[in-house]
């Protein structure tokens, strides 16, 4: 009787001072009094002698070891690593370490627009950002100029730049022109007559395939392109996510209808075996503007003179076409580095010279850059007809609405609406599960989100 | 544990050993200062620091449990402690009916030779790294590569993709890590069985007892510390899982979850979000959930008591 007593007794005190112990304390909000402005950066006691670090991926490494080949007075360690290709967050991870031991930094790195939301922050209240605002100093504002409409959208905070675009990836029209020659189609120009030519191909032609929804990337084809307004930057910690906007379901409805009749598969075009199997069966693919090289060529190898380029889809009725994009990297430059000039002579190289450009692996963000590829032959002898005008076009048509967002849009497409799909759900009944997922992983990371 | 002798402890050897560290010396505290510098080193003191992160903020400013209740209530902290749950479910049954099953049997009715021939077989995958453990089920579970993929299609899975669908994951990882980690317990509990006395054993056929019999009445019960021992350790590692989770999730093209388990979710909080404070909590929790499944386990299966006579 004593001893139950004595436990009641200590389970209320226990539950005060819990009580106690979470009223009376300090905001445990990461957020909370974070919001500095790190427009200038204290930078370090600088040595134009120094050696410079570089991180790359391993498709920029060629154009980094050409510039030092070029530049042997320069200093430099090479370090080949992932570019944050796939969702990686390798180099976020590093540099969290980096900043709480106060050094490692690389002087400058290749990356995925998303590093940039938070290299442009200090990781904690002690820190600085890691990426420097190269409009402060380090590149000229003619040359910031220069580069494709809207394509350093994802650099840009608090009115400053944090970064170069390497290249961009506008979504295009692909399909195989020898196939659709033979099969006797015409190629589309709006959505509507997108969804005819699949359900036709369905039917005259089954086991033909005019996409793929499966990849980790396929609703940055796709919903991106549709102007759907998934996760719309409205401030600059506001977020809107609505996917019951008409522009998301009727590409839901579009692709359920497609994936029903069968010629567009739920599985990805960079899945095991797709190349394998699916491969020659592509006759239409709504991608980026490096699947021709990089899916067609390498992945399908398809012979040369069979695949081309068409304008990106517009809505009917709608006068103003836009598109998607589909990665695309970004060169920053440490706040940290002890050789600011070297880094920026070797970053302003490898993105806005014509010596690169020129024969870069992908689509340079860099507009006279993306002259010189494209007026290089070997970029383009691959295709059935010039893709010059396409690629053109379409770099300066990529929505900005769809946002560059704290968190990854991969992860909700990925592990929540392409599980759902490949169970045997349609995308249209999805869309509530994936708008929840975003607007939770938004909030997760400080965003407000609105859903109107 | 990584030897394939099995061990054999008699007891009376047991006791001495006890009860001459109690008579004192350095040489006891000498031997044991090397591993206890390195525990402090890098287990106890970084625990110490998680601690101190897990009821701070970046500031350093006292939290109380407010980093608690911030974790509690991300949209991502329930399923990862139900993902979890689900795992340890099937892992569990299996590490302890199977591998104390097979153990039995090994031990009792097969032929010696055949019986250390296929001890060591059972062993070799938990020889394996766990990476590596992972890329080997990588390919048996895909079935466009897989050498069994006519069980996969069999069973009506034609992609990958479809393997892994969120309910299966579980007991994917459950099936990964039996296979990696039920060698090493095999060796272990066949190694048990070898210190039951052979009189014992005489004693029971005597009576009458068949291998069903002698199995759950004598076998089973005189190594249930070694039960209780493997249990413990399993479901710590268990309740710590990441590496596989983490592979399978990049291998299958981001279809698993980056936050699956709940340590993923620490390793996100840490080094995606650069919450350090948040994660520390999370990995309070997974401590005091691995302490009191360990303390009930000991403290109900008598794991540590010395039986003085």
């Amino acid at each position: 009787m004593m001893s139950h007593q004595r436990r009641t007794v200590s389970a209320i005190a226990a539950l005060l001072a819990v009580g106690v112990l979470a009223a009376a304390c300090a905001s445990a909000d990461p957020n909370a009094g974070n919001e500095s402005t790190a427009a200038s950066f204290t930078p370090q006691p600088q040595d134009t002698n120094a050696k410079i670090t570089v991180w790359t991926d391993s498709t920029r490494l060629a154009s980094v070891q050409a510039y030092q080949k070029a530049n042997p007075g320069v200093q430099m360690d090479v370090v080949t690593y992932d570019g944050s290709a796939d969702g990686s967050t390798y180099l976020q991870t590093k540099v969290q370490l980096f900043d709480r031991t106060g050094s490692g930094w690389p002087d400058v790195v290749f990356a995925a627009p998303t590093d940039v939301t938070w290299a442009s922050q200090p990781t904690s209240p002690s820190a600085q950002a890691f990426a420097a605002p190269v409009d402060q100093g380090l590149v000229p504002a003619d040359t910031l100029k220069n580069f494709a409409a809207g394509s350093l959208a994802p650099c840009q905070f608090n009115g400053h730049t944090y970064c170069l675009r390497n290249d961009i990836a506008q979504v295009v029209l692909w399909y195989n022109k020898s196939l659709l020659d033979q099969f006797g189609y015409t190629v589309p120009t709006t959505w509507e007559e997108y969804q005819a030519l699949g359900e036709k191909v369905a039917k005259e032609h089954p086991g033909y395939l005019v996409g793929a929804i499966g990849d980790t990337n396929s609703h940055e084809s796709y919903f991106w392109s549709a102007q759907c307004p998934a996760q719309q930057l409205t401030g600059p910690t506001e977020l809107r996510s609505n996917l019951q906007d008409q522009h998301c379901t009727k590409m839901a409805s579009l692709l359920d209808g497609l994936i029903k009749a069968g010629s567009v598969t739920t599985q990805g075009f960079f899945g095991q075996g797709f190349a394998k199997d699916y491969g020659s069966k592509v006759l239409m693919a709504v991608g980026p503007s490096w699947y021709g090289q990089y899916l067609f060529n390498s992945a399908f190898k398809t012979p040369a003179g069979q695949i081309a380029a068409a304008a990106p889809l517009k809505w009917q009725g709608e006068s103003q076409a836009h598109t998607g994009n589909v990665g695309g990297g970004v060169w920053m430059i440490s706040s940290h580095s002890k050789n600011l000039k070297a880094a920026t002579a070797l970053s302003s190289w490898l993105t806005t010279s014509d010596d690169n450009l020129a024969s870069a692996p992908t689509y340079p963000a860099y507009s006279p850059g993306a002259k010189a590829w494209l007026a290089n032959p070997a970029n383009k002898d691959y295709f059935a007809t010039d893709v010059s005008t396409v690629f053109q076009q379409a770099a300066n048509e990529v929505w900005t609405g769809w946002g560059n967002t704290k968190f990854s849009d991969a992860t909700a497409w990925s592990s929540v609406v392409l599980p759902a799909v490949t169970a045997g759900k349609t995308l249209t009944a999805t869309l509530p599960a994936w708008q929840n997922e975003i607007a939770s992983e938004a909030k997760s990371v400080g965003y407000t989100v609105t859903t109107q | 544990m990584t030897a394939l002798d099995t061990p054999i402890v008699a007891a009376p050897a047991r006791r001495t050993a006890v009860r001459r560290a109690r008579e004192g010396g350095v040489s006891g505290p000498l031997f044991v200062s090397g591993y206890v510098i390195l525990l402090l080193a890098f287990g106890v003191l970084p625990t110490l620091y998680a601690v101190f992160l897990a009821f701070t903020n970046a500031r350093g400013q006292f939290t109380g449990l407010n980093q608690f209740l911030r974790v509690f209530q991300d949209f991502r902290f329930w399923p990862s402690f139900g993902d979890i749950l689900v795992y340890l479910v099937f892992w569990l049954l299996l590490i302890v009916i199977l591998t104390v099953g097979v153990a039995v049997v090994l031990r009792s009715r097969m032929p010696a030779p055949l019986s250390a021939a296929i001890r060591f077989l059972y062993y070799i995958p938990g020889a394996l790294a766990g990476v590596a453990s992972v890329l080997v089920w990588l390919f048996m579970l895909d079935p466009s590569v897989s050498p069994v993929n006519w069980l996969l299609k069999g069973l009506g899975f034609d992609t990958f993709a479809q393997v892994l669908a969120p309910g299966h994951l579980s007991l994917v990882f459950a099936l990964i890590a039996f296979w990696t980690g039920a060698g090493g317990w095999i060796v272990v509990m066949y190694g048990a069985l070898n210190n039951i006395p052979q009189e014992v054993l005489e004693a029971a056929r005597m009576d009458g007892a068949g291998p069903w019999r002698m199995a759950l009445h004598i076998q089973i019960p005189m190594i249930r510390k070694w039960i209780v021992y493997m249990a413990i350790l399993a479901f710590a590692a268990g309740t710590q899982l990441f590496v596989e989770p983490q592979l399978l999730q990049t291998a299958s093209l981001g279809r698993v979850s980056p936050t699956w388990s709940p340590n993923q979710l620490a390793y996100v909080y840490a080094f995606q979000h650069g919450d350090f404070n948040g994660a520390a909590a999370i990995s309070l929790v997974l401590l005091v959930i691995g302490l009191l499944g360990a303390g009930l386990l000991v403290t109900r299966s008598g794991l540590f008591k010395v039986d003085e006579q």
